[in-house]
Formats: structure tokens, C-alpha cells, sequence
């Protein structure tokens, strides 16, 4: 059936959290871009509480979830980070829970690692987790990392340097989290030979060695973590220890991810968007400026043109991310819609911030306002998991069925 | 729930139409394109798939349920078939789809079993004026009251199939306020004009419509005195263009991506380039995105709710969607899309429509 009837379990999720957002994140939105690196930890512990009593225990779509009915737990979250970055895109990544390192384990953990590593998020203090692929040498073209996992008994010693780790920080100092490190097993077999292991804060050998400064999302932190002679338990890898060239299986399953992630990375991205186009048009309405919908383009202003424009991008994506959680909420295949919620997104998020400062002129530009935050924030969604343009390569992949080799 | 898939009995539905557009709308859109009109055959065929048939109740000759999703998703097949065929056979709707939702029971009654139960018939409606600052909301056509009825005196233009229409709905504004009403052929002052050359949609004829005091009487206005609300109308409207232009950018991002991966430069087929690649998945982005409008504003109508702004941004997106698809297509056929012999010329021609044409379908 085709129906954009919002189930009402999930009205209530936007309630809540539009209340949050409204009432925790804006108020210090500013301080907290302000003062980067302070960690604000009255939110996150108000968050860690929160997400406990509405039994989620964490950002994640399996737990908290009623077990019978339908099942919309990528929805919930969809909306859940759009609502929370609709309050500040940098404080949502502060959010307690498992981030990108939880999803990794909830999509290719086993049963027994789920309970291991994602049972911390429930306890008395809030936890974080992170997901590190990313090296120097290496960001987009993921299977060129030199971190390699290398078994020794029945454990696994790895070695290497990660870069841009979100919540690195907050997963492996300021709380008993973990990262999840995409390394190695078999340098020569490239793809195949790649998984990712779970590395538990505190463990020797693993240590954060640099805060990044950043354009926007300053609130996140953005961490280098070197691994040096880290020794973590053999179980603490993701997905089988063979190497299967042929079938790429582990690489593929655990690739699966970002079928997952995207979609809400780009309901991040849709958050700030819709505070734009919000403040936007309150602004607008201040001046006694009217939108007239429904009149030719040739009989606009200019600003309602644009702030129309506006519209049509954000509800046409916001509606591709809706598509692609709810394939996944349905055990369906969305790699397709998932890379096109994502590409759709990052662009339209930059496109609406940026214009939107540029309407709004001196005022637009100075730090009274949020809007120059946003339009810092909002690049990011355009950068991280996958740029815009590799997002663009696995829709076209997708599209042409061809191979990464015929399309590179 | 959300739910982003058809029904059984939709999807039954959109693969007969499917199947029509394929074998039938396709092979018949260049000719009709280049004479101006499609053969009868053509035309008769896709009114037997019952689209409309299916929308209008038993009880008018009918056998279903109108459902504006189930138009959209018929009208997008249509439209990816062949925008002119798809208007020429979904002109009928023009006249029946306001008299059922609009008319009168007695105005059901008269015009709806008729066209139901019978063959495709020319009747259609006056919508669209020649201005280029026209607008549904305000039209320049005015009906003013007079003892017995109405003097309706203005210009319409793209009125479909005028010169055969036996009947047609012109909407004129009423104290400025658009309302349909039913004019026979040949009313007095009822002055057809020569057929339109448009840029595209050449294989459905169009005509200009003069109208100089045609007196019409109360029971010639759609719903009767009291008249009715217009907005629904529109946004049917825009809902069917939007659809339909959907179908049209499919048709052409379908055709480009099957070139691309065939046709060679530099020793590989171009679609191995990312400036070809990345176009194409811009492409199919900007389609599904624009689709997902499309359906959420007929989803609205089916729902009851006020679907006149989702119905007004469905068209924005996908007027924006459709010349930027359609140029593409061009584009990525090279010299070759430039030539007639391909059909994405057409469909960038008539893709540049899509803005214009709410008042030519509807669902
Ligand atoms: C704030 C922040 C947070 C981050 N968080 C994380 C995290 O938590 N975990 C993590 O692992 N990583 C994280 N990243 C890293 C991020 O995912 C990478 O920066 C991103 O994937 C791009 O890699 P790169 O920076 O090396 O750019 P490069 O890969 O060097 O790309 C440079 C440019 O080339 C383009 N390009 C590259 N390959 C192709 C191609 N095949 N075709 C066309 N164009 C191409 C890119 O689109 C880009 O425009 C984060 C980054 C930032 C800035």
C-alpha cells in the first residue's frame, strides 16, 4: 500500500523530541560552538536518562522497540535525528549511546558480541561508541587502510593510525565505550580481507592523540585514536575471521552498515535543514513578508521562490530518507535508496544553508543568529559517510550494474 | 503506516498500462508527434484499460472507487508512454472527474453514465489562458451573474480535443473566484479557433477557445448555484501533470542509461565515465524524489485532507525534475539526441511543458 500516514508512535517520538531540541540543545547551541571541546556533559547525562526511560537505552533501531506490531525502528530513529539535530547537529553526535560503533555491531555482531558490547548502553552512566575506518591515507577509498589486525593465539594485535573518529574521545576517555576499527586481516586481498574489531576503552595500546578544530559540528568531537600493539580478544572481531576473495563476504556484510547509516545521516542533515527553512520563513513573517503558494514562478518575488524551492527540496528528501528506512525497517534491500536519501540530502542541506544565510544578508552572516552555525554544520553531511560524490558512484553502480572496477 | 508500495490490484492495474504504453503509446508517439494526432485505434485501446472507468462509481456507470494514488500511479505509466497520448486519452477525465466530485446529482446523472459505459469521446475542458502570467486562482475569464444564469466572456487556450468536444467544462471566475461550467457546442459567442502550434505534445490536437457573452444558464455551473470548491480541482490537476511528468522523466533517464552503457568513447561505453554516470544517478534521484511528492499529495487527496500546497510543490519538483532529466537525456545521446530520430528531443520538448500544463489532465 502507498500511505504517508505517520504512525502515531512515532508523532509521539517527535514530540518529545522537538521538546528536547527545543529545550536542551538550543539554548546552548551557541555556547557549545563557541567553546569547542567542552564537553556538555548536562546533556548528555539529561540525554542518557531520557533515552533510558523511554527504554531505548540507545540510539539504535532493535532495542526499545515494541516487539509486537509493525516494525519501525530505522523510522523511529529517522525521525528521532532529524528532531535532535533540528535542535544542533553537533550536540545530536553527543548523544549517548552507540553511534555508527553500535550499528556496525548490530548489523554483523553475533548474538553474544550484541550483548557484550552494546549491554553498557542501558547501565547508570551513559556510554558512547565510534566507528574508525577512516586513515590518513586513505578516506573515500576505504580498502587502501594499512591498519592490520594480525592473530596471535587467541588474540588479535592491531596496528595503525585512524583519523577524523567522531565521539573518539567521549567512546575511549571520557567513557567506558568502545570503537570499532575497520583493520586488515590479509593486506593482499584488499577488500576481502577487511573487518571491522571492537576496542574496548582502556585497552593498552589504544590511545587518542588529537582533537581536530572544525568548520562546524564543533559540540562532536572528531578524534585521532593509534593503535599500537593493541591486543583485544580473538570474539572481538565482527564477522568471520576467514578471508573469502571470491565471495568478499565478510567485507560485504559488514559493508551493510552503511546501508543502514546513511539514511540517518542524511535525517541529520534534514534536521538542520528544517530549522533553516523554519527560522527562515519566521524571519521572513516578522517583516510581513508573505509566501504565496500556488502562484507561477513568474509572478513570485524572488523570496518566495526560493524559499518554495526550499520546501520542494526538503520534503522530496526527507521523503527518499522515509523510503529508504522504511525498506530497511521492512528487511528489504536499500543500498539504492540509501545512497539516495544520502546524496539528496548532503545536497540539499548545504544548498538551503547557504542560500539562506545569503537572503538574509548582515543578518544572515553574524552570530546573532543560527543561521551561519547551520550553514557551517550542514557541509559535513556532504563529506561524511561517503561524499556526495561516492554516494553518487554507488547510485550510479547501482543504477548501470556495474562493477567498482568498471566504475571507479 | 508509511508504505511506499502499490497494492496487488494497483500494480495489476499500472503493468496493464504498462504493457499499453510499451506496445501501443511508444511505437505510436514519433508518428503522431510529427502528424499531429494519433490514430483512433491508439486512442480507443488505452480508454479500454478503464482508468477513469475505475474511478467513477457504480451507481454513474462506473466501476470503482476514484483514488487519486491509483490515477497518479496509471498517469505516470501514461505519461512515460507518451505525454500526448497519455492526454489524449485521458481527456475524457477532464470533463468527468470535476462533474464527479463537483457536479450536481443531476449533473451525474446526465453526463457520467454516457461517458462511462461508452467509447473514448471528445469531451474535455477549458482551462489554461493565453498570458503569460496566467494562473488558475485568477483567471481573466469571468462569468458574471446575469437574471437566468451566467455571461461567460474571456480566452482559454491548450483546450484539447475542442474541435470534436460535444461538451466542456470552462472554468471562469465567478466574483474572481474559478468555477467550472458545462457549455455545449455551439453555445452562442462559443467561438472555436484554429488548432495550436505547440512546441511539443503535437500528436494531441489543441485549440484556442473565444468567448465572447455566452450566456449559459444557472444549471450549466458545476454543483449548481451554490457552485463549488475549486481548489480540489487544482489539485488533481497538478497531481495528473505531475505524474505524468514523472512517467516522461523515467522515459527518458531509461532511454539514456541503456545508451550510455552501449555506446562508446574512448574505448569504453560512456557510462563508465563518471560525468555520464554521475548524471544519470542524479537522474534517477531527482525522479524518485519528485515521484515521492507525487504520491504523497494524491495520498493526501485520497485521505481527505487539504492537499493544495503538497499538490502546488508536487509540480514545482517535478517541473524542475523533468526539464532537468529531459536536457540530460539530450545530452548524454550527444549529436544523436539532437536528432528526431531518437526520442528525447520529445521528451525535452515536452517536458518543458509540465509547468504549464495544470488544467490539461487530471485524476
Ligand atoms: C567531522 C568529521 C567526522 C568524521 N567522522 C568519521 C567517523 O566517525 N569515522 C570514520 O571512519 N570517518 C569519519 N570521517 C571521515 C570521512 O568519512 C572522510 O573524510 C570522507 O570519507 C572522505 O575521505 P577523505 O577526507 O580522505 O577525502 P578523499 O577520499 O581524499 O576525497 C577527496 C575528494 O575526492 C572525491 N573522491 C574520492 N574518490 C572519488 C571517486 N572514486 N570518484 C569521484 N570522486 C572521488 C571525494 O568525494 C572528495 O571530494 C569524518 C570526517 C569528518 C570531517
Amino acid at each position: 500500500m502507498i500511505s504517508f500516514e505517520m504512525p502515531e508512535t512515532l508523532s509521539k517520538t517527535v514530540v518529545m523530541m522537538g521538546s528536547v531540541a527545543e529545550n536542551m540543545m538550543r539554548p546552548v547551541s551557541r555556547r557549545y560552538d563557541d567553546q569547542e571541546h567542552e564537553i556538555p556533559w548536562d546533556f548528555i547525562s539529561f540525554m542518557h536518562e531520557a533515552m533510558k526511560a523511554m527504554g531505548a537505552g540507545s540510539l539504535a533501531p532493535d532495542r526499545g522497540v515494541r516487539k509486537e506490531g509493525p516494525r519501525l525502528g530505522y523510522q523511529r530513529l529517522a525521525f528521532m535525528i532529524e528532531c535532535l539535530s533540528w535542535g544542533d547537529a553537533g550536540l545530536y553526535l553527543c548523544t549517548p549511546g552507540g553511534g555508527l560503533g553500535a550499528a556496525a555491531v548490530e548489523a554483523s555482531g553475533t548474538p553474544e558480541q550484541k550483548e557484550r558490547f552494546l549491554k553498557r548502553f542501558s547501565g547508570d552512566k551513559p556510554a558512547f561508541a565510534c566507528m574508525a575506518m577512516t586513515e590518513p591515507q586513505a578516506g573515500s577509498d576505504t580498502a587502501a587502510i594499512r591498519t592490520t589486525a594480525v592473530r596471535d593465539g587467541d588474540e588479535w594485535v592491531l596496528n595503525g593510525e585512524k583519523i577524523f573518529v567522531t565521539a573518539g574521545h567521549k567512546s575511549l576517555v571520557d567513557t567506558p565505550g568502545f570503537v570499532v576499527v575497520w583493520a586488515t586481516i590479509d593486506p593482499a586481498a584488499g577488500r576481502a580481507g577487511m573487518r571491522p574489531f571492537v576496542v574496548e576503552a582502556g585497552t593498552p595500546g589504544c590511545s587518542v592523540t588529537k582533537l581536530e578544530h572544525k568548520l562546524g559540528i564543533r559540540s562532536s568531537d572528531t578524534a585521532s585514536v593509534v593503535l599500537q600493539d593493541c591486543r583485544i580478544p580473538f570474539d572481538s572481531i565482527l564477522g568471520s575471521p576467514e578471508v573469502e576473495t571470491v565471495t568478499q563476504k565478510g567485507f560485504k556484510k559488514a559493508m551493510a552498515t552503511f546501508d543502514a547509516t546513511r539514511p540517518l545521516v542524511a535525517a541529520s542533515a534534514l534536521g538542520v535543514a528544517r530549522a533553516t527553512v523554519e527560522l527562515l520563513k519566521e524571519l521572513l513573517d516578522q517583516q510581513g513578508i508573505e509566501i504565496r503558494y500556488g502562484l507561477p514562478r513568474s509572478l513570485l518575488t524572488n523570496l518566495e521562490r526560493e524559499v518554495i524551492e526550499m520546501e520542494v527540496m526538503l520534503r522530496s528528501a526527507w521523503l527518499l530518507v522515509l523510503k529508504a528506512v522504511w525498506l530497511a525497517d521492512e528487511h528489504k534491500p536499500n543500498t539504492l535508496e540509501a545512497s539516495m536519501s544520502k546524496v539528496k540530502a548532503g545536497d540539499v542541506v548545504t544548498k538551503i544553508t547557504q542560500r539562506a544565510v545569503e537572503l538574509m544578508g548582515p543578518l544572515g552572516y553574524s552570530r546573532d543568529l543560527l543561521l551561519e552555525k547551520w550553514f557551517r554544520d550542514a557541509k559535513i553531511n556532504d563529506i561524511f559517510e561517503g561524499t556526495g560524490q561516492i554516494n553518487r558512484l554507488i547510485v550510479a553502480r547501482r543504477i548501470l550494474n556495474y562493477s567498482s572496477k568498471e566504475l571507479r | 503506516m508509511y508504505g511506499f508500495e502499490p497494492s496487488q490490484e494497483q500494480q495489476m492495474l499500472v503493468d496493464s498500462v504498462r504493457r499499453y504504453a510499451t506496445n501501443d503509446l511508444r511505437l505510436a508517439a514519433h508518428e503522431a508527434d510529427e502528424s499531429g494526432e494519433f490514430p483512433h485505434s491508439v486512442i480507443r485501446k488505452g480508454w479500454e484499460l478503464g482508468v477513469l472507468q475505475a474511478s467513477i462509481p457504480e451507481a454513474y456507470g462506473g466501476f470503482g472507487e476514484r483514488s487519486a494514488v491509483t490515477g497518479a500511479l496509471a498517469a505516470e505509466v501514461l505519461g512515460w508512454g507518451d505525454l500526448a497520448g497519455a492526454l489524449a486519452v485521458m481527456a475524457p477525465g477532464l470533463f468527468a472527474l470535476p462533474i464527479l466530485s463537483a457536479g450536481t446529482e443531476a449533473q451525474k446523472l446526465e453526463h457520467l453514465p454516457a461517458l462511462a459505459e461508452g467509447d473514448w469521446q471528445p469531451v474535455t475542458s477549458a482551462f489554461i489562458e493565453p498570458a503569460f502570467d496566467f494562473y488558475p486562482g485568477q483567471m481573466r475569464t469571468a462569468a458574471e451573474k446575469s437574471s437566468d444564469g451566467f455571461v461567460i466572456t474571456g480566452e482559454k487556450a491548450c483546450v484539447p480535443f475542442a474541435d470534436r468536444a460535444e461538451r466542456t467544462v470552462v472554468y471562469a471566475g465567478v466574483d474572481g473566484t474559478p468555477q467550472g461550467f458545462l457549455i455545449p457546442k455551439g453555445a452562442e459567442g462559443y467561438q472555436i479557433c484554429e488548432r495550436e502550434r505547440l512546441m511539443g505534445i503535437g500528436g494531441v490536437p489543441t485549440f484556442r477557445i473565444r468567448l465572447d457573452k455566452v450566456h449559459v444558464p444557472g444549471s450549466a455551473r458545476l454543483g449548481g448555484a451554490d457552485g463549488h470548491d475549486f481548489a480540489p480541482i487544482l489539485a488533481a490537476s497538478q497531481v495528473a501533470v505531475a505524474a505524468l511528468g514523472v512517467g516522461l522523466s523515467q522515459a527518458a533517464y531509461d532511454y539514456s542509461l541503456a545508451y550510455a552503457k552501449d555506446r562508446e568513447a574512448f574505448g569504453v561505453p560512456i557510462a563508465q565515465k563518471q560525468v555520464i554516470a554521475f548524471m544519470l544517478a542524479e537522474m534517477i534521484t531527482e525522479i524518485e524524489a519528485s515521484r515521492l511528492m507525487v504520491w504523497e499529495a494524491a495520498w493526501l487527496m485520497d485521505a481527505g485532507h487539504d492537499a493544495s500546497k503538497a499538490a502546488y510543490l508536487a509540480l514545482v519538483s517535478v517541473s524542475d525534475a523533468a526539464m532537468m532529466v529531459t536536457d540530460r537525456a539530450v545530452q548524454i545521446l550527444g549529436g544523436h539526441g539532437y536528432i528526431r530520430e531518437h526520442p528525447v528531443e520529445l521528451w525535452m520538448r515536452n517536458g518543458r511543458g509540465i509547468p504549464a500544463f495544470a488544467g490539461l489532465a487530471i485524476v
